[in-house]
Parts: C-alpha cells; structure tokens; sequence
C-alpha cells in the first residue's frame, strides 16, 4: 500500500500548534469474507476555532474514521495504525484509561440518531448530568441543576420541567439538543458531529447547525462536521476535507473548493447538485457505484466511474489512473487533491 | 412507543423467536445484500448443531414410518413373562419390558405415535394460528380485540394444564375425536391450547407488514384484501412462523409423554413411551432400563426439532450474525 | 404510569372471567352426560346422581350453573370430592408444599439463568459462552418428565446427595426437585439473557455511552444490564405457566404433597371437582403473575408508560 505525504495547510501553521492531528490513519476490519479497508490513510489537523467538514457518502469510511478518532470501535475486529494526536499527546499510543479521560472532557462526539443514540430507560437530566457526576464527582442533586442549566444553554424550551422526561418524549429536534449538551457538557475542546441533522427536517437542521455555530463561537472549540450534505457543509465550514474509499482526495477551504473543484469526484458531487438554472435538464449523477470497501479498486480508487480517468497509452508515466495511486499534493495555495489531473479539473467548472 | 408496538414486542420474545429491543443502525461493513433465505442457507450450513438437529429428526421420522427396520426383527407383542425385566443383552439391546416383551422394539413402536401426534398437532395450531392471527391482524379493530381477547384466555391455560382437563373430561363427552382416547384426541387436546403463540406471532408480522410501503402499492393496484393478505403479506410473515412450528413440534411430543404419563395421554396397549416410562417407574432400583431408554428415545427425538428450530432462528435472525 | 396499571388491570378482569368460563364449560358444559364428567367411570346410583344435579344445579341452564358456580368461587366454596371434603381444604393442605418448590424453581431459574447469561453474553464466543450455549440447548431440549427421573435415579439413588421423595428434610428436600423444575426455563434464561446483552451491547446508546468516556463498568451495568432484562422479565412471567404444568410431574415423580400431585391424583380418581378447583387456581395465580410482571416491565421500560 502506497504511501502518501502530505504538506502540512498553511493555514495551520498560522495558528499555532494544533488541536488535533491525524496522520496517516488505517483502519481494517477483519471479517470472515476478507479484510474489510474502511479507511486508507487519511491525515488532517484541527485548530481552535476551526470547522472542518468531511463530506463524503455511505460507505466512504467518515464515520468510521470519526469512531477512530474517538477510540470506541471494537479492536478486534478492528485494527487501527497511524497516529491520532490530541493537544501533542498521540491517543492511540495510550492506556485505554487515559484515552477514556480524554472522550468526554477532550474530544466528544454527536451521532445522527438520536432517538437509538439515547438510552431509552434513562431521563435526559440523568443522562446528562451523569457526564458531570462521572467525570467530576458531582454530587446527583448538583448533576442535575448543572443538567437543567445546559439544557437552557442548547434552548431546549421548559429545561426544568422536561429535564425528568424520557427521550422518546421529545421530537427529534430536541433529541439532538439533549446529546449536543450532553457533549458539550464538559466543555470539550473539539466536538464531532457525526451526521447531525440527517435526520432531522430541514428547518429543523437549520436550526441545529446555528445551534453548533453558537456554541462554537461561544467557547472555541474545534468542530469536525461529518455529511453528505453539501448544504450544510456550504453553510457552516471554514475547511472541507472529500473522503472516497477510505480517503481524502480532496482539501481546501470550503470557498476554494465547491466554486472550482479540483479533483474529478467533487467535480461530480457539485454537477450532482440540481440548480435553479438547469430546470427543465436531466440531472447528472456520478455514474457508478461507490466501491466495496472489501475489494477497493487499484490504482485510483475512483477510476472506475470517474469521466477524466487516463487509462494505457493515454496516461503518463506513473500517472496511468487504474495502476498507481494518486498521492495527495498541493494543487494551489491552501489546496489539496488527490488526482494525477487535478489541473484539468480545476477551473473545468462555471459556476 | 404505544400498546400495540409493545404488545408486539412481546409476542415475539415468548414466541422465543427473537430477542427484541436494540437494533444497531446501518452497519457500514454490510457489504452485500443477500436475500434472507440464501442468507439463512448459509448460516444453517454452517451451524453443526443443526445437522446434528435434522440427522436425528430424519432417524426418528424414518422410525416412526417403518420401524420394523429398526426393531432389529423383534415383535414387540411377543412376549413372554418369564423374560420380565430382563436386562439388556447382546440379543436385546433394551432388554425386556415388565410383560417380557422385547424392550427395543416396543420403545421403536413408541415413535409412531410420539410423531403422528406433534405433526397433527402442529397442522391444527398452523391452520389455527395462521387463519386467527392473519384475520386478527389484518382487520384490526373490533374483530382484533375480540379474537385477542379469546386468546387471552387460552393463554391463561397453560399446555399441560388445559390439555390436563380436557382429555380428563374428553372420554365422557359426546365429541368425536375428544373422546376417543386416542393420538387424534391428544393432538386436538395440544393443539386447542398451543395455538395462541401462534397467532400473535402471525398477527404481529401481519400488523407490521400491512402498513408497508408494498402493500400500499398493491392496494393501489386494485387487489382486494385477500390477495394483499395471501399473495403479499402471509409470505413474509413465514420465517419466524417457521421457527416456531419446527420447536413446537419437539414441544408437543414432550408434552404428549408427559400426559400419558399422568394417565390421561393414550392408553394401554399403545406404544408409548410416556406408558413405558410410567410402567418402569416402580422397578428403577432393579431394573433404570426400563425408565432410561425410552426416556433417551424421548430426549433425543424433542432435541431433534429444537436443535433444528434453534439453528433456523439463529440463521433468519439478522441480529445475530455475529 | 398509575393509567398504564388500571388499564391493564381492567384487561385482567375479562381474561379471568373468561379462563374460569373455559375450565366450567369444558367439565361441566361440553356435549355429553356431565354426571360422567363429575364421576367418571364410577358407578352412578340415582340418589347419588339426584345429589350431584342438585349440588351442581345440573337441571338449570348454563349460565344458572356458571353464575352459581362463580358465586361459589368468591366465596370461598370450590365444592367437594366424592368424600365430602371440601375443596378448599384439600387446597389449603397441599399449597405451601407447591409454594415452597416453586419459590425454590424461580430462585435457581433467576440467580443461575442470569448469572450464567449476563456473564456469557458480555464475553461473547469464549469458552464459557459456548459452554452455556451448548449446555443450554440441550437442556431445553430434555423433558421435565425425564430430567426428573434421571435426577432421582443419579442424585438421589445413586450418589445419595438428596433425598429422592417426600419432605421430611425440610428445604433441602426441595433443592432437587426445585433444580428439576427449573431446569429448562433456567436454560431458556440464559440464553435469551446472554443473547440480550450481546445484542444490547452492540447498541447505539453503548455506542454513545463509549464515547461519553463511562468506564466499561458503568456501561455494563447501568447501561446495558437494565435494558437486557426487559425481554427476560417478560419471559420469566410467561414462563409460570410452565412452572405449573411442570410442578404437577415434578411432584408426582418426587412424591411432594403439593396441589401438584393433587391433580394428578384427582385426575387419576376422577374427581372432577378437584381438578376443576385446583386448576381454576393455578390459572388465577398465572393471570395475576402475567400481570405483575407487566408492571414491572413498565417499570423498566418506560417507553411502555407514556404512550
């Protein structure tokens, strides 16, 4: 397995040691029919302050590289190398104690389901304030005062009268306020929203996203955003990192990247997206299906349904699209894809 | 979550078709789609205990339909007193029975009975069951509550207790069948009373499948509610009907035995192994052959269709893929 | 959570009502003579069948003899065998024997069935986990009948470790028996118990739990443990009314005098009145655990409660 190097984004650099840093990450499932690659070498930083969106579909390795990250996959069946380093300290080099005192007060993460994310036997204060009475010894009485005040903070409406409720009481909206103030409980550094508002309709998303840019705001915390939906990402990222088969194949700032992609997929995903203008056209899809992640194609992951792909005599040495791995490079300041023609791609677009 | 879905719920884990509650979101390692019954193919071949399962329950079946290939050549109506209680021998490998009959071949004949009885017992609780529950399920309100309402009160009778009684009082009615002493009184006895769980499992798929998005298209296409239930809903109520029927029918011959045993099962001279381990129970000191071998022939034969509908759950069941 | 109770109490009415109605009309209301019902193969003289159709007001229509019947019920009065004593001594007599084996059956089936499920279900296909697995299936498989003869026959005969029959060694008598009588659901316990948590475990709300930073122990205990045993309380309640039918062959083969055996006994002299006594109250006792334990899963669900 090839592999790549990275330049580090400027970006980072400017502000100061990061947040967070992952470098060069694998992760590999072993099941019965084989070795299952969900994620193949992805590496990134997060600082203070910074949103970063990882977009991707199903079965890109998003969220599993999120659970990574969060160390709550099961080792086996799981294997995970690289290094994941939290505030300098590499996480996966760690005691499992050690990493368990960072989940929470460090690093937490929302998922998209509430409704199953949510222990249904328990009231939300109790699972709320349970972040305060494990990790700080607080006492039940003060837990849950501590509970009620953060549900106001998440405005969730009549925080102290539905602090006893149970979460299949609340409409969904309001579940992923009770796990957002579950996990900013502790006042982490970075929070990961592993499909927030999927879920959710789209007022309601609106709604939950401001919600997340608030608190953001309020308490500089680092925010890693893991969709699919290109409107969010539009909306709330400053960086946006495009995962396919396990990588990243494409980096930039969200500006830089949806008005001029510059690798084939993301050029895909943006056509993808109906405008006003086409009315009336045929929508156009990315042909193809996303790859199983047991049997990942050679070469570029993507060639198989990617337009610009050069295969044989038309390639350049070292370039041809089905046999050698495309590392990911800058392809201009602040940018990165993973692509042999990113050149061609960038600027193909009109917006 | 409302009555119904709990109701539901339920049904399913005394059904022992399932285990309920959490279900994980989208796996994302599931890597291909299979149909359920390929999927389940695959699970039973691999699973031993269902082999070990459907090998003894081919024995037995072959048992019951010819068992002269298994008596070994002994009748089991030739007896004669002076063998009484004789232990097993390189000739007679169970012996002899009180009556000096040949032990092998009367415990062989056992099998008949024990069979005939589980497998009509299972139709009557299928058709029962099915037809109930479908309706049950199907039309829901008014007819629901009444028909839930009487097996409600089925389901207060437990097995042994209901069929206790009514096989108690059966020989005195006027009731064909009932009161006759015999298999078919048994198995209606069995059935009468093991039907409920039937029902509700069919009536809780019924219930689920019937708000489907599928079924809203066939309505739509103009089929009546027949064919929705027949051509559309019944066949995927099947699978944990399935499982069901396989361990009941272990379940009823246990029950079966236990019955003749407490005297109001079938009687002398039928073979059964409930009588035989009934008329040994006095010589256990001198003679345990006369209670250990149909009492194995007992086990291993209900073991047969619950390993078997063990292993089928355990392979429809997408929960447990390890 | 008081609405979800009186509703489900409010069911449990019509449902008894309905089981006595089933236990009379299929002794006293079937087609047939029901003197033959009542006395069975016992010769009949008139006087004798002029006292039972007075007794049990045989000459009244159906619903005269339920209503009398039911009124006797409430009172106290389950009629008497063909001795004269009343029913409802007989019952006061052999109850505690049952209560005791039953207690006795429920303990084991609760303490080991769990134990041994919880502590398959969270060290998933190790040793012990086949272990239970394997043992379990059997088990369940193996009739009461025979795993009462068998037990008698090994621990009792042979090895000597208990008492193979009657009640003189106070609750060590019942401790065989009780083992017996609890084989199978104990079985079926932990499996589903082991089973559950397996499942519970791969839950998104462990998941959630995980990344809250829990130690593993409080993710166990608090929050996969009590979810687990939702599924198992309702299978320990339903499961009584196996525990009834099994007490019957469990005390005849250990000779218990416990209502048990009475049936078997009355059923063997045809006393229809026992039978239909004795059974009546077993039902009752059925129907009222069906709805204790529908409380207590209200009580660990509250999904239930709240509709």
């Amino acid at each position: 397995m090839t592999q790549f190097q990275t330049e580090p984004s400027p970006r980072v650099a400017a502000a100061g040691a990061p947040l967070l840093e992952v470098d060069d990450l694998h992760v590999e499932f072993q099941q019965r029919s084989g070795v299952v690659h969900a994620v193949n070498g992805i590496s990134y930083s997060l600082a203070a302050g910074e949103t970063l969106a990882i977009l991707g579909e199903s079965g890109s390795g998003k969220s599993v590289s999120a659970q990574a990250i969060m160390g709550i996959l099961d080792v086996p069946p799981a294997v995970v190398t690289g290094a994941i380093r939290f505030e300098g300290r590499d996480m996966l080099t760690m005691s499992e104690e050690d990493q368990r005192q960072i989940r929470g007060p460090g690093i937490s993460m929302i998922f998209q389901d509430a409704l199953s994310s949510l222990n249904p036997v328990y009231s939300v204060g109790w699972q709320i304030g349970e972040m305060f009475r494990v990790h700080q010894g607080v006492s039940r009485k003060d837990a849950k005062a501590k509970a009620i005040e953060l549900m106001d903070r998440v405005r969730i409406p009549a925080a102290a009268k539905r602090v006893d409720d149970y979460p299949h009481q609340f409409s969904g909206g309001m579940r992923q306020r009770v796990m957002i103030a579950m996990a900013i409980a502790l006042d982490p550094r970075i929070l990961i929203a592993d499909e927030p508002t999927t879920a959710l309709d789209v007022t309601v998303q609106a709604q939950v996203m401001d919600l997340l840019k608030d608190l953001q705001r309020e308490t500089g915390m680092g925010l890693i955003l893991i969709t699919h939906d290109l409107g969010v990402v539009n909306e709330v990222a400053d960086e946006v990192a495009v995962m396919y088969a396990g990588r990243i194949v494409e980096r930039g700032t969200v500006d830089d990247v949806f008005t001029d992609a510059g690798h084939p997929y993301t050029e895909g995903l943006m056509n993808s997206v109906p405008q006003v203008e086409s009315k009336g056209g045929r929508l156009q899809p990315i042909a193809g299906q996303p790859p199983n992640l047991a049997a990942i194609p050679s070469g570029c992951p993507f060639h198989p349904r990617c337009a610009r792909r050069r295969l044989g005599a038309e390639a350049a040495p070292g370039q041809e699209c089905s046999v050698d791995v495309p590392p990911l490079r800058l392809i201009a300041p602040g940018r990165e894809a993973a692509c042999h023609y990113s050149e061609e791609v960038l600027g193909a677009r009109a917006v | 979550m409302t009555d119904q879905q709990a109701d539901l719920r339920k049904d399913e884990i005394e059904a022992g078709t399932t285990t309920g509650l959490a279900s994980p979101s989208v796996d994302p390692l599931s890597v291909r789609q299979n149909s359920l019954w390929s999927d389940a193919w695959a699970a039973l071949k691999r699973n031993p205990l269902f082999w070990i399962g459907s090998v003894l329950t081919v024995l037995f079946t072959v048992m019951a339909i010819v068992p002269q290939v298994f008596a070994r050549g002994q009748d089991p109506r030739a007896c004669d007193l002076a063998n009484s209680r004789a232990l097993p021998s390189a000739q007679h490998w169970f012996g002899y029975d009180v009556q000096g009959c040949d032990y092998l071949s009367t415990v062989v004949y056992g099998a008949r009975n024990s069979l005939i009885i589980g497998i009509f017992a299972v139709v009557v609780i299928l058709v029962l069951g099915v037809a109930v529950g479908a309706i049950s399920g199907y039309f829901g309100g008014v007819t629901d509550g009444i028909l839930s309402r009487i097996a409600d009160i089925f389901y207060a009778l437990p097995l042994i207790l209901g069929a206790l009684v009514l096989l108690r009082v059966g020989p005195e009615t006027s009731i064909p069948i009932i009161n006759s002493r015999g298999p078919g009184a048994v198995a209606l006895a069995l059935a009468l009373f093991g039907w409920m769980t039937a029902m509700r499992l069919v009536r809780s798929q019924v219930i689920a499948i019937k708000s489907s998005d599928y079924v809203a298209a066939a309505r739509a296409m103009g089929a009546g509610n027949t064919r929705i239930l027949v051509r559309h809903i019944l066949p995927n109520a099947v699978a944990p009907v399935l499982v069901y029927t396989t361990i009941t029918i272990g379940v009823i011959i246990a029950a079966e035995a236990t019955l003749t045993y407490l005297g109001v099962g079938l009687q002398r001279p039928a073979f059964s192994w409930g009588l035989q381990i009934e008329a040994g129970q006095g010589d256990v000191r001198d003679a345990p052959h006369l209670v250990l071998f149909p009492s194995i022939v007992l086990t291993l034969t209900v073991m047969a269709f619950i390993l078997m509908g063990d292993a089928l759950r355990d392979a429809l069941d997408p929960r447990q893929r390890a | 959570m008081g609405r979800y109770v009186a509703r489900r109490l409010l069911l449990t009415i019509p449902v008894m009502l309905g089981a006595s109605m089933l236990i009379f009309a299929m002794v006293y209301a079937l087609p047939g003579d029901p003197i033959r019902a009542l006395a069975g193969d016992r010769p009949v003289s008139p006087a004798v069948v002029q006292v039972l159709t007075e007794r049990f007001n045989l000459n009244e229509p159906l619903w005269v003899q339920y209503w009398e019947y039911l009124k006797g019920l409430f009172q106290g009065d389950l009629g008497t065998d063909f001795r004269g004593r009343p029913v409802l001594d007989t019952i006061e007599r052999t109850l505690p024997v049952t209560i005791r084996l039953t207690i006795v059956a429920v303990i084991f089936e609760i303490v080991i069935g769990l134990t041994a499920g919880v502590l398959a279900g969270i060290r998933r296909n190790s040793f012990f986990d086949n272990l239970v697995l394997v043992s379990t299936t059997v088990i369940v498989a193996i009739p009461i009948l025979v795993l009462a003869f068998i037990a008698q026959l090994l621990f009792g005969l042979k090895l000597g470790w208990f008492p193979i029959a009657g009640t003189r060694e106070g609750w060590y008598g019942y401790v065989l028996p009780g083992l017996v009588l609890a084989s199978g659901s104990l079985a079926y316990v932990a499996r589903l118990t082991r089973t559950s948590i397996a499942e519970n475990l791969r839950a998104d709300y462990v998941r959630t739990a995980k990344a809250k930073g829990l130690p593993p122990r409080r993710i166990i205990v608090q929050h996969t443990l009590r979810n687990s045993l939702i599924p198992v309380v309702t299978f320990i309640g339903a499961d009584i009314g196996a525990l009834l039918g099994g007490a019957i062959v469990t005390e005849t083969v250990f000779n218990l005098p416990g209502i048990g055996r009475e049936v078997f006994d009355a059923v063997r002299a045809q006393e229809g009145a026992v039978v239909v006594g004795i059974v009546t109250l077993m039902v009752f006792f059925f129907i009222f655990c069906n709805l204790v334990v529908d409380v207590l899963y209200a009580v660990l669900d509250p999904r239930i409660r709240y509709d």
